[in-house]
């Protein structure tokens, strides 16, 4: 039997390797705990708590987005579409079952793992044609997947009876005996239960975050940093390109799509014209500004920037023009030569403290 | 007959999403970015020629130029402002400021002139010439020949001008180009200025077919304009004309005989399949990495 | 003495480039155990011959034998499964990963843990891991870079750099490793130690090698045979003695005058 120590645990999780697990893992730990606290206490404004299940949303699309742009390399524009294919699925479902199931945690179960298979398939077919582009190019094809997504479920009409389940398309042709529409074209899905729990997000996000490093920190992560960083070498070492970069297109797909269903799970209504391209556009925002690759990063930056319109609340009508101004200067600061640099010399100095120490 | 119609219509259409496009090739091809902004600048010229006409009471054209030369002015300063900065940073980077302006543009707009709808002025009188059973309004006509104007004014202008020459010598090699004495940044303001000022012109055009303006009117123009500069391939200028046209006319046959809802996923669906076929677009030159 | 195994033949390889002749009639041998050199003067095509035998490019003419095997239209990934590595002239490292990672990636192959073990951190993942971590120090110890494992790519001095690219190619296991350049840009003690650590790689794996290198001390020093190329055609074949004293090459290299 190994003999437990405290010191061991401790270099065990912040040595090089597992540092960056143990932070996002204790943030999310953390924000739970402040959070639980403030409810109990009743210190969290209404808005702030309906906000709660989205944010945990967001931060999966923005993870499962950091795997795509930061770690494989390529930009996607498309991932509004993973959510919106997981969002409807994930409805439909739940509102299919919901008096074949009456266990409310079983029926969430179902529809969140049909929202992330769907979108997974749904990931893996488009994979083939972007992966054999690069650049802007691949940019611009994930963006047309997105649109063609929210054309088509704007043009979805499904709903069942006690006949049966009816489907048509562009037109709805079919008239309910009773029974409850499940997409009603461009309006989407309506009159669902609204099912928002904030702990069942959280241990998604945990969730995601385990599969995320579990993923990155194995052969199949560097096989896919390899291909980011040097396709031409990464295939001179046997490595298949193509494949690696589709595993880490499909995991993502899959996670944004359950992050979807959890999303739709948390409203009664739901309409397609939300997962378009801003909402694509409004993710990789959160993605970069957390850092490429940069993984509790991305969880931060995801919570300030969806929580941050709502703290810009009292300037009222210029708070979308100060978030628009954030989001410029945060990207003229960040990249300026002279900050960068005096910057990086003030971590230097703390980095030679440490070896003196050491 | 009737195809023949939908045929010119979708020309015309076309013709309006080419000159959008002209502006995120020319752009791309210099600054190596995707100036997502430049759709805004389109909604901007259009609140311009409103208020132009309807408040000032200028006559039309005037109010055309000067929308213009607003326009320009604002390409000129976004890029000083907003890009220059950013000239060695990552294309991401700039991807998201470029949507940081797009926001403000649009909030800027929302903020002063309410998220209501204006409606646009009628600029090209209502007529059409009829040539047997097949009448074409006026405003078809003036789109494609404007299109066509600018398409000759604007080759001329890079293969003979000198700021033309300079423009092509940045868009292949930036650090040689300073060597040889060319002026980097004053290039690339140009090129976004003459990027801007024909978003003017579109807005124009654009409007005069869909009279309603409003602060989110340059998004979908903008990503379909952006669809057609990647279409024709991106960074060249006879492929944003072969581009815009080509899409306007798949969107106009597709809504006449296959569905309306639809059109938009199928051109998008087009377009992801010509780039399967020619993964650099129509006229897009092929770099091989060396290895 | 046993008969030394053939590792790779090329017979009559070929390729245009639109009109372009850019290799011609390229016929080589080379076995196990040997060091060989490929020169020219720039732009004679030794690269290109790199390129069609890792298939980055596909030739228009002529057969590549790699163990007893014709190499048929195969991805560049695959031929490297086969038995070939290469490093670059232009330094391609995974610039963004660490010194080990570079060389653990090049074992990927060789890693038979499923996603399965490495989502939920089985007994067969931990035991792979901690093998191939074991295997890829080693590996670096040899190059002297195993007190850089853990800083990145790109942070490595350019000698280092070009050494870990070799380190990353012989990771894969190849029965013939081919050098792009190996020397270049390195002074007189990191190019001697260099020559060393060549020849100790081929004693311990008794791996083939091929290499194009512009420095003739170098060139003369490690390769038993030479082959000297111009303008996509063989223009000589022999031990570094007979290359030396060979009147056609001295001509190509220093100008018909």
């Amino acid at each position: 039997m190994k003999k437990f120590s405290m010191k061991k645990l401790f270099s065990f999780l912040f040595n090089r390797k597992h540092s960056n697990m143990t932070i996002s893992y204790g943030i999310v730990v953390l924000m739970y705990l402040i959070i639980e606290v403030l409810i109990k206490t009743n210190n969290l404004s209404y808005l702030l708590t309906s906000l709660l299940v989205p944010t945990c949303c967001y931060i999966i699309v923005a993870l499962a987005l950091n795997l795509v742009v930061g770690f494989s390399g390529d930009l996607s524009l498309g991932h509004a579409a993973f959510m919106g294919i997981g969002a409807f699925v994930g409805s439909a479902i739940s509102n299919y079952v919901y008096s074949l199931v009456p266990n409310i945690a079983l029926r969430v179960i179902v529809a969140i793992l049909a929202g992330s298979i769907i979108s997974g398939i749904f990931g893996y077919l488009i994979s083939i044609p972007v992966l054999k582009l690069s650049g802007d190019y691949l940019a611009i094809v994930t963006l047309a997947f997105c649109q063609i997504v929210k054309s088509l479920l704007n043009n979805i009409y499904l709903g069942f009876d006690d006949s049966g389940i009816h489907f048509s398309f562009i037109n709805q042709n079919f008239t309910l005996d009773g029974g409850k529409m499940l997409i009603n074209g461009p309006v989407g899905s309506t009159g669902n239960t609204k099912f928002s729990n904030f702990t069942v997000a959280i241990i998604m996000v945990l969730f995601t975050l385990f599969i995320v490093f579990n993923l990155i920190n194995s052969k199949y992560g560097r096989a896919i940093k390899a291909s980011r960083d040097n396709k031409i070498a990464a295939s001179s070492i046997g490595i298949d390109v193509i494949k690696a970069k589709t595993l880490c297109f499909v995991v993502s797909s899959i996670l944004a799509g359950g992050a979807g269903a959890l999303y739709a799970l948390n409203y009664t209504t739901l309409s397609v014209a939300k997962f378009d391209f801003n909402l694509s556009i409004m993710i990789l925002v959160y993605v970069v500004l957390g850092g490429l690759g940069n993984i509790p990063g991305t969880i931060v930056a995801t919570t300030i920037l969806v929580l941050l319109p709502e703290l810009l609340r009292s300037l009222s009508d210029y708070r979308m023009i100060a978030y628009a101004l954030v989001l410029i200067m945060i990207m003229l600061i960040s990249n300026n030569e002279t900050i960068k640099n005096s910057f990086n010399s003030l971590i230097g100095i703390f980095k030679r403290k440490d070896q003196n120490n050491a | 007959m009737l195809f023949l119609t939908y045929l010119i219509n979708g020309i015309s259409l076309g013709s309006v999403y080419a000159i959008i496009a002209l502006g995120y090739t020319m752009v791309y091809g210099i600054a190596k970015m995707l100036n997502f902004a430049h759709g805004d600048v389109i909604m901007i010229g259009a609140y311009i020629i409103f208020f132009m006409i309807y408040k000032f009471n200028l006559p039309i054209l005037l109010s055309i130029i000067i929308s213009i030369l607003i326009c320009l002015l604002l390409g000129i300063i976004i890029e000083r402002l907003a890009y220059k900065p950013l000239r060695k940073a990552s294309s991401l980077s700039v991807l998201i400021t470029a949507i940081g302006v797009s926001y403000l543009l649009q909030n800027l707009a929302q903020l002063f002139w309410t998220s209501s709808n204006k409606i646009f002025p009628n600029i090209i009188s209502n007529g059409s010439f009829s040539f047997g059973s097949i009448s074409i309004s006026y405003l078809t006509i003036i789109t494609i020949l404007v299109c066509l104007l600018i398409m000759l004014v604007l080759t001329l202008f890079v293969n003979k001008t000198k700021i033309g020459m300079a423009m092509r010598a940045v868009s292949e090699d930036k650090d040689a180009a300073r060597l040889m004495g060319i002026n980097v940044d004053r290039t690339i303001s140009i090129t976004f200025a003459i990027g801007s000022g024909l978003a003017a012109i579109a807005s124009a055009l654009f409007c005069a077919a869909y009279p309603a303006v409003y602060p989110t009117l340059g998004s979908m123009p903008g990503i379909k304009a952006f669809t057609a500069a990647v279409f024709g391939g991106i960074g060249s200028i006879p492929g944003a004309l072969v581009g815009g046209i080509m899409l306007g006319i798949i969107e106009t046959l597709s809504k006449a005989y296959i569905s309306t809802q639809l059109s938009d996923a199928i051109v998008f669906a087009i377009l992801i399949i010509v780039l399967l076929i020619k993964p650099t677009g129509l006229l897009g030159r092929k770099v091989n990495e060396k290895v | 003495m046993p008969e030394k195994k053939l590792v790779l033949q090329a017979n009559k390889l070929g390729i245009d480039f639109g009109g372009l002749t850019a290799v011609n009639n390229f016929n080589f041998k080379i076995y196990e155990g040997e060091i060989c050199g490929l020169i020219g003067p720039n732009g004679a095509g030794k690269t290109t011959i790199f390129n069609l035998l890792t298939k980055v490019y596909e030739a228009s003419r002529g057969e590549i034998v790699l163990n007893d095997k014709v190499l048929s239209k195969v991805s560049t990934f695959e031929v490297n499964k086969l038995g070939i590595a290469r490093t670059f002239q232009n330094i391609r490292l995974f610039n963004q990963m660490s010194v080990e990672e570079n060389v653990l990636t090049a074992m990927n192959n060789d890693t038979d843990y499923s996603l399965f073990d490495s989502f939920f951190r089985t007994k067969k993942f931990y035991d792979q891991e901690n093998q191939k971590h074991e295997k890829a120090m080693e590996l670096l110890r040899i190059f002297n870079l195993d007190k850089d494992a853990d800083s990145l790519a790109s942070s490595l001095p350019y000698g280092g750099q070009r050494r870990l690219e070799i380190a990353r190619a012989l990771a894969t296991n190849p029965s013939l490793l081919l050098l792009d350049e190996p020397a270049a840009g390195m002074n007189e003690s990191e190019t001697l130690e260099l020559m060393n650590t060549i020849k100790k790689v081929r004693d311990t794996f008794n791996i083939a090698i091929l290499l194009i290198e512009h420095d003739m001390k170098f060139v003369m020093g490690i390769c038993e045979r030479i082959t000297v190329l111009n303008y996509g055609q063989i223009l000589a074949v022999g031990t570094p003695e007979e290359i030396k004293n060979n009147p056609k090459v001295i001509e190509a290299y220093l100008g018909g005058a």
